[in-house]
């Protein structure tokens, strides 16, 4: 599992993005925030990549299931 | 909101658009309600938004219709009830050359091409024709970025079967037919792609997974440029730029370094970047912008430095110098009382941060580009479009000099001890009669940008007031001024509406240039007397007050109408007969479209 500190800074991106503060666990997923939709995915993924530095794959970005899987992929690929 | 001027941060914009929207609601300005169809060839929802921010920050509080994904062309055609219902003040399409349906292919003939280009352009006349028919509204259409990839490298530029040569095509098509249709408005999507970096801007993910055409941190720019067409449309453009000098103007201080010691002109890089910087301000001079002077120098040392024989501006270009050492934000809102406009319509540029975070502070609303490093100053004032040219007549050219006519009337006010007096040594002449076509240009301009002095603070497209013009339910009016110093133009505009023997008088503007001439009292004698041709009895006058038209709350009571109702908000209802108007203006001689000796 990511590391806390990828954890608490996702949580300020999401807090950016949905304008309230989330608590993100690895199981969070799209229905527990009432503005996840598909849009705003785009938006969500736009500032998770640019806050770590990094891209997610075409592929990824369809198939992640929860906030546990996108903590992982950053964790891998994080450069800042 | 800083956030949202030039050089904006796209990304950030993106994330924290929500928190964005919701502290420019919270500013307690009053805005503009305009209704914005955005027909789009690819995804619009955050161009929509994006455009939202910049709208709101501009004063105008936008509601949109969004077309269903890529439905542009039906929605143009063949509008469904929700469009219709809608009735839009503009309508956007956003296309991109991703809508292009027919590209040449490799092995077309010359005509096959040209049959190509003829169908695509085909489709486009016939929505806009379609638009301008329904809905008679401004359109601003998208024209094509540069393909991302060239199949037949450089030569694509110059190949009939070239994408590159296509696409320039249809641009140059584009380009004639929005002079030629007043009410369409490009988009130059081929140079904000150019601008940005098409390598950039083309992102091949994005359009595959969301079919948004261009990357997402380019779509704040997209929205920032038709924001600035939409914002000039409604009147809401800055009027006038506030200038430093040392270090904005010029390199070093003319009061420490001496004229001889400021750096402007041909010797030096830097001394060529103030004068390419001066070069520009002039040129903003010749679309009419006001230039004016804020500086904490000597007068003597201003005028000094602005007669370096190196520069590219003369003090005459100016309309109003102020250099002292009162503070900056005092000092432009006494030029703005001078030159009868608002504080707000004003951009300030001052290459000192703590000047420019004062007069952000003291003056809201007033535009403050970040000035850093004189190579920059062009960019920052050029891409933030406060200045932004949808119409472009005669007065703009005139604009300054009209002003400077101005400043000379006010010396010879002061030799007249009698103001009437004054008034008769202008030997002013007017036209004011019907609109003729060659105004309408003009007369729609001034309507919508007119705050002052105006009644209703009611808004015509160019279309709305072609329609109008065309219209025997309406009583129309404008008024050109004449005298002595100058020809003011068209500076006044008022319409009403016949019903019965009653005319309700929904418009009745004027140019502060002209206060304390009579020309208002002229304007309201020729329309008592067009009201006796017509047969009306009762010329009926409305007052809405907005937070800049309080100088007319009394204007009818001074003509002598008789106020029969207000209600709660300060709106009032006025009501003149015309049996027995005795005529009011003595100082202007008054004539018809076809009598005025030029």
């Amino acid at each position: 599992m990511a590391s806390a500190a990828i954890y608490a800074r996702l949580e300020k991106v999401f807090e950016d993005v949905f304008d309230e503060k989330i608590h993100l666990t690895p199981t969070t997923t799209a229905d527990d925030v009432e503005d996840w939709d598909s849009l705003e995915h785009i938006t969500l993924i736009a500032a998770v990549e640019r806050e770590f530095g990094m891209k997610f794959k075409m592929g990824e970005i369809s198939t992640m299931k929860n906030v546990g899987e996108m903590a992982d992929i950053v964790e891998e690929r994080a450069t800042r | 909101m800083t956030e949202l001027q030039y050089p904006f941060d796209a990304a950030y914009i993106l994330k924290k658009k929500k928190a964005l929207k919701k502290a420019l609601l919270q500013e307690p300005v009053a805005r503009t309600p305009k209704k914005i169809a955005v027909l789009g060839g690819s995804t619009t929802s955050d161009l929509v938004k994006m455009l939202e921010l910049f709208l709101l920050n501009a004063g105008i509080e936008p509601t949109f219709y969004e077309s269903e994904y890529a439905q542009y062309f039906q929605d143009a055609c063949f509008p469904g009830e929700d469009l219709k219902a809608f009735q839009p003040d503009i309508v956007w399409i956003h296309t991109t050359n991703r809508n292009v349906e027919t590209y040449p292919g490799i092995t077309d003939t010359p005509a096959d091409v040209d049959a190509k280009f003829e169908a695509e352009m085909m489709r486009f006349r016939t929505m806009w024709t379609s638009i301008q028919t329904q809905f008679c509204c401004p359109i601003i259409q998208n024209n094509f970025e540069m393909p991302f990839y060239r199949l037949l490298g450089n030569r694509d530029a110059y190949d009939i079967h070239g994408k590159t040569h296509f696409l320039r095509r249809l641009n140059q098509a584009f380009a004639q037919a929005a002079n030629e249709m007043d009410t369409l408005y490009l988009n130059d999507l081929c140079y904000l792609a150019g601008d940005y970096g098409l390598s950039r801007w083309t992102d091949p993910e994005f359009w595959t997974m969301y079919k948004y055409a261009m990357s997402y941190e380019a779509i704040p720019t997209v929205a920032f440029s038709v924001a600035g067409i939409i914002k000039s449309l409604f009147g809401k453009n800055k009027k006038a730029l506030a200038l430093d000098l040392d270090n904005t103007l010029w390199g070093g201080v003319v009061g420490d370094d001496g004229v001889e010691g400021i750096e402007i002109g041909q010797e030096t890089g830097v001394a060529q970047a103030y004068y390419e910087f001066q070069r520009y301000v002039k040129e903003l001079g010749s679309l009419g912008i006001l230039l004016t002077v804020c500086s904490k120098n000597d007068y003597e040392n201003a005028i000094a430095g602005l007669s370096h024989p190196e520069g590219a501006l003369r003090p005459d270009d100016f309309v109003l110098i102020k250099a002292n050492w009162d503070p900056k934000d005092r000092n432009i809102a006494e030029t703005a009382a001078q030159l009868n406009i608002f504080p707000d319509a004003f951009v300030f540029a001052d290459d000192n941060p703590a000047e420019r975070a004062i007069v952000q502070a003291q003056l809201p609303g007033i535009a403050v580009p970040a000035m850093d490093g004189v190579e920059n100053y062009i960019r920052v004032i050029d891409r933030n479009a406060y200045f932004e040219v949808t119409s472009f007549g005669e007065d703009d050219l005139k604009r300054g000099e009209m002003y400077k006519s101005n400043a000379r009337r006010s010396a010879a006010q002061a030799t007249f001890a009698d103001y009437g007096a004054y008034l008769e040594s202008l030997e002013m002449r007017a036209v004011i009669d019907d609109f003729p076509s060659v105004y309408l240009a003009r007369i729609t301009q001034l309507t919508n940008k007119s705050n002052q002095f105006n009644l209703t603070t009611k808004r015509y497209t160019l279309a709305e007031m072609e329609q109008t013009a065309a219209d025997d339910r309406y009583i129309r009016l404008y008024g050109k001024l004449v005298d002595k110093f100058g020809d003011n133009g068209v500076v006044s505009v008022v319409i009403g509406q016949k019903n019965g023997d009653v005319l309700d008088v929904i418009l009745w503007l004027m140019s502060c240039r002209v206060l304390k001439r009579d020309m208002e009292q002229a304007m309201l004698d020729r329309l008592v007397e067009r009201c006796r041709d017509a047969d009306i009895r009762t010329i009926r006058g409305y007052y809405y007050p907005t937070a800049k038209n309080g100088m007319v709350r009394e204007l009818y009571r001074t003509f002598g109408f008789e106020k029969i109702r207000e209600d709660d908000e300060g709106n009032t209802v006025w009501e003149l007969p015309v049996a027995g108007y005795v005529p009011q203006n003595r100082v202007i001689d008054v004539y018809d479209n076809d009598t005025f000796p030029s």
